[in-house]
């Protein structure tokens, strides 16, 4: 029973997870990231788009990512330059992503999607897939091993520690920013690209749903992830609709889930500590 | 600490008035001609009359009172989210939770008008009532959460906001959905739970037309609003909390308890965008009505900067707005994507300008 709902999940969980990571980079530069719907949306469509232009998947990939990286600049520009309140500014974005794609519609032909490997005993994904568990390995080793995440934490924990180092915090929430538009842009292109076509609003609230799992996973990559497989599931459980629970409960209780832990009855959750203080 | 150094520091500016004048008025009017401005470029670009498109955004909403009636009908809910969040905004707290606010309320509305079978003078009070409890019992949860353990209302309203569709979602189908029809939708609630539609008190307006008394209960809340912050205890309170919560605790204000019901407050004022939809206008309620009113809402604010006054202004601007979208949509085939962009390009701009305003008087 459970087994077979392992596809679903893992379909489900991808795009979260690659969000989640990229919500983990900003949020750990101390850059609050509500735009992560957005960039996963016009990802999406630059998706489509791209494929559709080119004929090749791999640049609708490219196009993509470059649409999440545009958005995550203006982001970038308006809170951490201008320094514009993070939560309207993502906000902001998201309608602006929401008016863009519609504007633009519509997208009628439907597209290819991006390479199936297959694989024995798991089954045929798409490479993205199998990329998420080595991004998530790979982004805690980068965040919590190494100097250079120790920087980026820096801009988001001690402010202070960063001055005394002589770095420059804006350069560092800037990289934070432009790595979650970046991944948010994959998530987006894989949603894409597992349908084979865009829809107004296909997102549906995935980005938040990311940000629930960052705060779940408490600003931890390996936790994070894990989380979007807990919330995948949940989505997956709520497709095959077996057991007769109301598929709307079990679409709320990651959102019930988040707001337990952040509460801490759960074990502690604790946000970096400049987490959208903007001034030094 | 000496007190009268921090009010000092708070209300100290180190702009000068013109240039504050130029970056709160001017600019925000600068930004709105530039939409307009850029949106006739894309026109033109397209192929199609960009004066043609002028004319057309110019008459939208002023051709006839027709047609400035449904500038109204589309103004009165953003009037209400609009005053919902700067209620928060002014106290330090971030309610982004309107939309499953109104949604709830709008529930509660519904459920009563369905279930009691009352004279109208007792009906439409009751309704009206609940709609506010309710909205006010979803808004106090982040500020209670909030006030007791930290936990962020950002966060919090935004998960709340997602609760409440799916809540929402599952009454209007499994539970209270008109028998024998496939739209989730409850059935009507009785005529005598019904707000008025002004078109049957005055003969200026066509029958069709669906502005109703809400937007008239949308003004008398503006002018509440602006004497409750301006000249009560509590708006003082609530204004102390969100300058200074210093000098606000150490003037015996509990800053716990003002979060709590700001927060209720808030969702209660959001909870009446439901009324004027479910009583007003569609007289039952339909899964997922609002078009984002609640996170309009913020753009109203952010526009009518938080001045109850101005989020009126702001408020038919963006029901201007609407309104044009639809008629460009509708005769020269221009999607409302443009629209939706441009008010996202806007408050980006909008919170920049208010940004750098605040660097400057930090530094």
């Amino acid at each position: 029973m459970i087994l077979e709902l392992i596809p679903s999940t893992l379909r489900m969980a991808t795009p979260l997870g690659y969000a989640a990571l990229g919500g983990i980079y900003s949020e750990r530069a101390g850059v609050i990231n509500l735009a992560l719907e957005g960039m996963m949306l016009i990802g999406a469509f630059g998706y489509v788009l791209g494929t559709q232009g080119s004929g090749s998947t791999w640049l609708g990939l490219l196009i993509g990512i470059g649409c999440g990286l545009a958005l995550a600049l203006l982001h970038a520009v308006a809170t951490v330059t201008f320094h514009a309140d993070q939560v309207v500014t993502g906000i902001g974005i998201n309608i602006l992503a929401l008016g863009i794609t519609e504007y633009l519609l519509p997208l009628p032909k439907q597209v290819d999607g991006l390479p199936h490997w297959e694989l024995p005993l798991i089954g045929s994904y798409s490479f993205i897939v199998y990329l998420l568990p080595a991004l998530m390995v790979a982004s805690h080793i980068l965040l919590f091993k190494t100097p250079w995440g120790l920087r980026l934490r820096a801009a988001g924990e001690s402010t202070e520690a960063l001055a005394a180092l002589s770095l420059s915090r804006t350069k560092w929430q800037y990289l934070g920013i432009l790595l979650s538009g970046l991944l948010a842009g994959i998530g987006g292109c894989f949603l894409a690209s597992e349908v084979h076509y865009f829809t107004k609003g296909m997102t549906a609230g995935r980005g938040y749903l990311a940000l629930a799992a960052v705060i779940f996973g408490n600003w931890r990559p390996l936790s994070g992830v894990s989380a979007c497989f807990l919330f995948g599931f949940a989505t997956a459980l709520e497709l095959a609709n077996r057991w007769n629970i109301p598929g709307q409960l079990l679409h709320s209780l990651p959102y019930i889930l988040t707001m337990v832990v952040l509460v801490g009855f759960v074990g502690t959750s604790r946000p970096p500590a400049s987490l959208g203080k903007m001034k030094l | 600490m000496n007190i009268r150094k921090l009010i000092a520091s708070v209300s100290r500016g180190r702009l000068s008035q013109s240039k504050k004048f130029f970056l709160n008025f001017i600019s925000p009017l600068l930004a709105i001609f530039g939409f307009f401005l850029s949106c006739g470029i894309v026109v033109h670009f397209r192929g199609q009359d960009a004066l043609e498109f002028y004319r057309i955004i110019l008459l939208s909403g002023f051709a006839s009172f027709d047609d400035f009636g449904y500038v109204l009908f589309n103004a009165t809910p953003l009037v209400f989210t609009g005053l919902a969040v700067a209620i928060g905004y002014k106290s330090g707290l971030f309610n982004i939770g309107c939309e499953g606010q109104l949604y709830i309320a709008a529930f509660a509305a519904a459920w009563i008008g369905m279930h009691l079978n009352l004279p109208a003078f007792l009906l439409v009070p009751l309704c009206i009532g609940s709609a506010m409890i309710a909205g006010a019992g979803w808004g106090a949860v982040p500020g209670f959460l909030k006030a007791r353990y930290g936990a962020h209302e950002v966060i919090n309203t935004i998960m709340m906001n997602f609760i409440a569709f799916a809540l929402m979602n599952y009454l209007v189908t499994s539970v209270y959905q008109e028998p024998g029809q496939m739209i989730p939708q409850t059935p009507q609630i009785h005529e005598t739970a019904r707000i008025p539609r002004l078109a049957s008190l005055t003969p200026i307006l066509p029958q069709s037309n669906p502005l109703n008394a809400s937007f008239l209960i949308a003004c008398g809340c503006v002018v509440v609003c602006y004497i409750f912050l301006t000249y009560t205890r509590w708006g003082y309170e609530l204004r102390l909390v969100g300058n200074a919560q210093d000098v606000a605790s150490y003037g015996g204000i509990n800053p716990r308890a003002v979060t709590v019901w700001v927060m209720a407050l808030s969702g209660a004022i959001a909870g009446l965008a439901g009324v004027a939809e479910v009583m007003g206008y569609r007289y039952r309620f339909l899964d997922s009505f609002s078009s984002g009113w609640g996170f309009t809402g913020i753009a109203v604010a952010l526009l009518g900067r938080n001045n109850p006054f101005g989020i009126l202004a702001a408020a038919v601007l963006f029901g201007l707005l609407n309104k044009v979208a639809l008629d460009i949509d509708i005769l020269l085939g221009i999607p409302r994507g443009l629209f939706f962009a441009g008010q996202g390009m806007l408050i980006i701009w909008l919170v920049c300008v208010e940004g750098i305003s605040r660097k400057k008087n930090d530094t």
